[in-house]
């Protein structure tokens, strides 16, 4: 035994005051942003453990960086996917393709349009690379930022828009927030505007098809700012209690409106690392590097579908525009920032990797661009002779009382008379 | 709407002098004020920091006050109203902003079985000095997770006040209030108001608070009592209650269909002003409720049961409510949804005929 102490009274007192820490990111607007600081780890580096390692076993996955590009657009390392031409092309064409989509709606809302919209500009590859590992049967839990998953599984562009008009042919009938998206044929479940509540369901959807002895498996992706929500907790549990067949995987695009990735504690641990604590195995990826993508949504497929559970993946990127058509970025953060974000630019980097094949130029790279172009501005001319949000066909202002049951009760049905329609 | 300050000369001194200001200025100078005033006092919500709120309440305090003083939040709501519960039961006063109300449900715990029973559970032991404040309504085009009005689930919880301003000077006046009640208390600030008065017809440009005739905002220290309603508009016909952006919306409706209505403006649901709503529907014998929430368990329910409590001999008609429906907020049918002058002037004039 330790020699007895004196009095508690005495030594417990602090000896000085405490202060409040409030975080802030290294650099505000009218900053030069530096990245030198940051450690990347260079492609092909970190290792790929077999798919059926013990969590325990694979914690470092969670602090690295799996990246398969490197510098020159060469494929590297064990995370290579290996991805013939065409696949690879295809994964270019949907990134491309979402980006193209993505400008013109920010424009049509400028425009007055619609009331709202939101670019996954900087960030293609995390939706685009999974769209093409993950089947239909697998049920896609997005947020507001995975719009790549619809258009990598060619879901009509019109018919996005028509979402995004809330025009006379909207699937949702006028009900939803421009960009909130639903197909269950798609498996694109309906996106909700409050942050995080996604998760838990991923994971109750991935343990309904283990129940029922299906082979189908769930991913769900959130936002960094969002893991700060309870939501994200209750998932990581459910997930690693019930070993879940479900994907979870967090954007880390760095801001969350005007808050910076250190807002939701990630500044000193990475989002992946809080797999570590749940048990979960926890890949951390560049995701701006479609390769690594591919091979992580890959591997964790795999798992899931051999009955192995949950895995998280952190995909480390960067929101390259505002957060939304109601933002303006340059009130909180230099405007060079994303420019000099150095894991680049994920349609530069496949473009890259192409070219450094032999498969595709950059004359190649302009016409595919001009040809998606054109693409979207058809889908526009479409949508929008099905009407815009203040001009031309509106859906039937009768559907506003349906859906709200199975069976519209009497008090819907007197204040539908109520309205006069 | 300077009819309430005190005339007293401290009174007068402290308030300083006013000016126009729109509603977010006014909430702006209330939270400087305070604070100014009280070290106690510290804001936090998600945006509120370096960005100053995503509708600029906070922009500049951080600035003024320094980083300790008004700070960004994780996204995490049950977080922030958890640790302002925490702050306030220290001997803080925690001014906390959840951005939208909509999003005020992952906190609702805290407040329903925490911030509102602290000081009934532990016999006065602890209190919690903290207030919420929150963006709420419809009129947009927010879609249904930037529309809502839960008010009623607030109203419901006892030991929670539930405050709702419609003008610039209230929006103040109670905010500093709230902050210096010893109970929690939640503002629903109407957005659709925090630019310009919003009297329910959606194409008619806005007019900026600062033009509107008589809106002056003292700069310095005031307060509206909590649990006091307001006569927004005179009337000898029928009783209009009605709180935040409907208050215009009633008055307007009135004018449209030439009822002389009284419109009471509630400014607090909890505590509310009983006298002034049964004195004035006792003068007028009808009473019309109107609020943007859906009509079912909406705080229309209990307006309309206490009428008949209070005022049941003196009714002449049947009591009305115009309600949002009982749907969620739809986008595109942004002004169907809403309770605008046409159904509001209908009821009123369906009471009229009784
Ligand atoms: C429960 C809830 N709280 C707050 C908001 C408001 N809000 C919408 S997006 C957003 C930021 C989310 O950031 P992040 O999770 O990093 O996703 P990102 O936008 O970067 O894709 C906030 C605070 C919301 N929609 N829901
Ligand atoms: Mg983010």
């Amino acid at each position: 035994m330790a020699s007895p102490r004196t009095a508690p009274d005495a030594t417990l007192k602090n000896s000085r005051s405490l202060s409040l820490r409030i975080p802030e990111p290294r650099f505000r607007p009218g900053e030069t942003a530096d990245f030198s600081s940051m450690e990347i780890p260079e492609a092909g580096e970190t290792p790929r453990p077999a798919v059926d390692t013990a969590a325990k076993d694979m914690r470092e996955l969670a602090y690295g960086l799996i990246r398969v590009l490197g510098k020159d657009g060469r494929a590297v390392g064990p995370w290579d996917p290996k991805l013939d031409v065409t696949t690879l092309k295809r994964g270019l064409r949907n990134m491309m393709l979402t980006r193209a989509y993505d400008d013109r709606m920010y424009r049509a809302q400028r425009q007055g349009k619609t009331s709202f919209y939101m670019k996954s500009t900087g960030e293609e590859a995390v939706a685009a690379a999974a769209a093409m590992v993950l089947t239909r049967e697998d049920m896609c839990f997005p947020t507001y930022r995975q719009q790549g998953l619809l258009i990598a599984r060619d879901y009509p562009l019109v018919e996005m828009m028509n979402q995004v008009y809330s025009n006379g042919k909207d699937p949702m009938k006028g009900r939803q927030l421009p960009v909130m998206y639903s197909s269950k044929k798609d498996g694109f479940f309906t996106i909700s505007g409050n942050l995080g509540t996604q998760l838990p369901q991923a994971v109750g959807w991935a343990m309904a098809s283990a129940y029922k002895g299906d082979d189908k498996i769930a991913a769900a992706w959130i936002g960094d700012g969002s893991t700060a929500e309870g939501d994200f907790h209750a998932a990581m549990t459910f997930a690693s209690v019930y070993r879940a067949p479900v994907i979870i995987n967090i954007v880390n695009n760095q801001w969350a409106i005007s808050s910076f990735h250190g807002m939701a504690g990630g500044e000193g641990a990475t989002f992946a690392a809080r797999g570590v604590g749940f048990n979960l195995p926890a890949l951390r990826v560049d995701g701006n590097d479609f390769l690594a993508v591919h091979a992580a949504t890959e591997w964790a497929a795999e798992r899931a579908r051999s009955n192995l559970g949950a895995t998280v993946i952190e995909h480390y990127t960067y929101r390259a525009e505002g957060h939304s058509t109601s933002d303006d970025p340059s009130r909180y953060r230099p405007t060079d920032e994303g420019k000099l974000w150095p894991l680049g630019d994920p349609v530069e980097r496949l473009k890259q990797h192409l070219i450094q094949l032999g498969e595709w130029s950059e004359e190649q790279q302009q016409s595919l661009h001009a040809d998606l172009v054109e693409q979207v501005r058809a889908a526009g001319r479409e949508a929008e002779a099905n009407g815009t949000l203040h001009a031309g066909d509106r859906p039937s202002v009768k559907t506003m009382f349906e859906d709200v049951y199975e069976d519209m009760d009497w008090r819907l049905i007197k204040q539908r008379q109520e309205l006069g329609i | 709407m300077n009819a309430q300050i005190e005339k007293t000369a401290a009174a007068a001194d402290e308030a300083g002098k006013s000016i126009p200001m729109n509603m977010i200025q006014s909430i702006n100078s209330g939270l400087d004020v305070m604070l100014g005033r009280d070290p106690n006092c510290l804001i936090f919500g998600e945006d509120v920091g370096y960005f100053g709120g995503v509708f600029r309440a906070t922009e500049g305090l951080q600035k003024k006050h320094g980083l300790n003083r008004c700070f960004d939040a994780p996204i995490n709501e049950c977080g922030i109203i958890g640790s302002a519960i925490g702050m306030a039961a220290y001997g803080l006063r925690p001014i906390v902003e959840i951005q939208f109300a909509d999003y005020i449900y992952p906190g609702y715990d805290q407040i329903v079985s925490e911030a509102a029973r602290i000081r009934y559970r532990s016999a006065g032991d602890f209190t919690v000095p903290m207030t919420i404040r929150t963006p709420y309504g419809g009129g947009i085009f927010g879609g249904q997770t930037h529309s809502q009005s839960p008010e009623a689930l607030f109203t419901h919880i006892a030991g929670m006040k539930t405050v709702i301003p419609s003008n610039p000077y209230d929006a103040k006046g109670l905010l500093i209030a709230a902050i210096e009640s010893d109970d929690p208390v939640v503002i629903f600030e109407p957005k659709r108001l925090y630019n310009g008065p919003f009297d329910g017809y959606p194409d008619k440009p806005v007019t900026p608070w600062q033009k509107v005739e008589g809106n002056l905002v003292p700069e310095g220290y005031y307060t509206v009592p909590l649990g006091k309603a307001r006569i927004a508009r005179e009337g000898a016909d029928c009783t209009i209650l009605a709180y935040g952006t409907m208050v215009h919306v009633a008055i307007a409706s009135a004018e449209a269909v030439g009822v002389d209505a009284e419109v009471v403006d509630l400014r607090s649901l909890a505590p509310l002003d009983i006298e002034t709503i049964e004195a004035s529907v006792k003068k007028t014998g009808r009473c019309v409720i109107v609020h943007e929430a859906t009509r079912t368990s909406g705080f229309g329910a209990e307006l309309s049961a206490l009428v008949q409590e209070h005022c049941f001999y003196h009714l002449e008609a049947p009591i009305e409510r115009v309600t949002g429906w009982d749907t969620p907020y739809p986008h595109a049918f942004e002004w169907e949804y809403f309770p605008g002058p046409k159904r509001v002037g209908a009821a009123l004039k369906r009471v009229m005929e009784d």
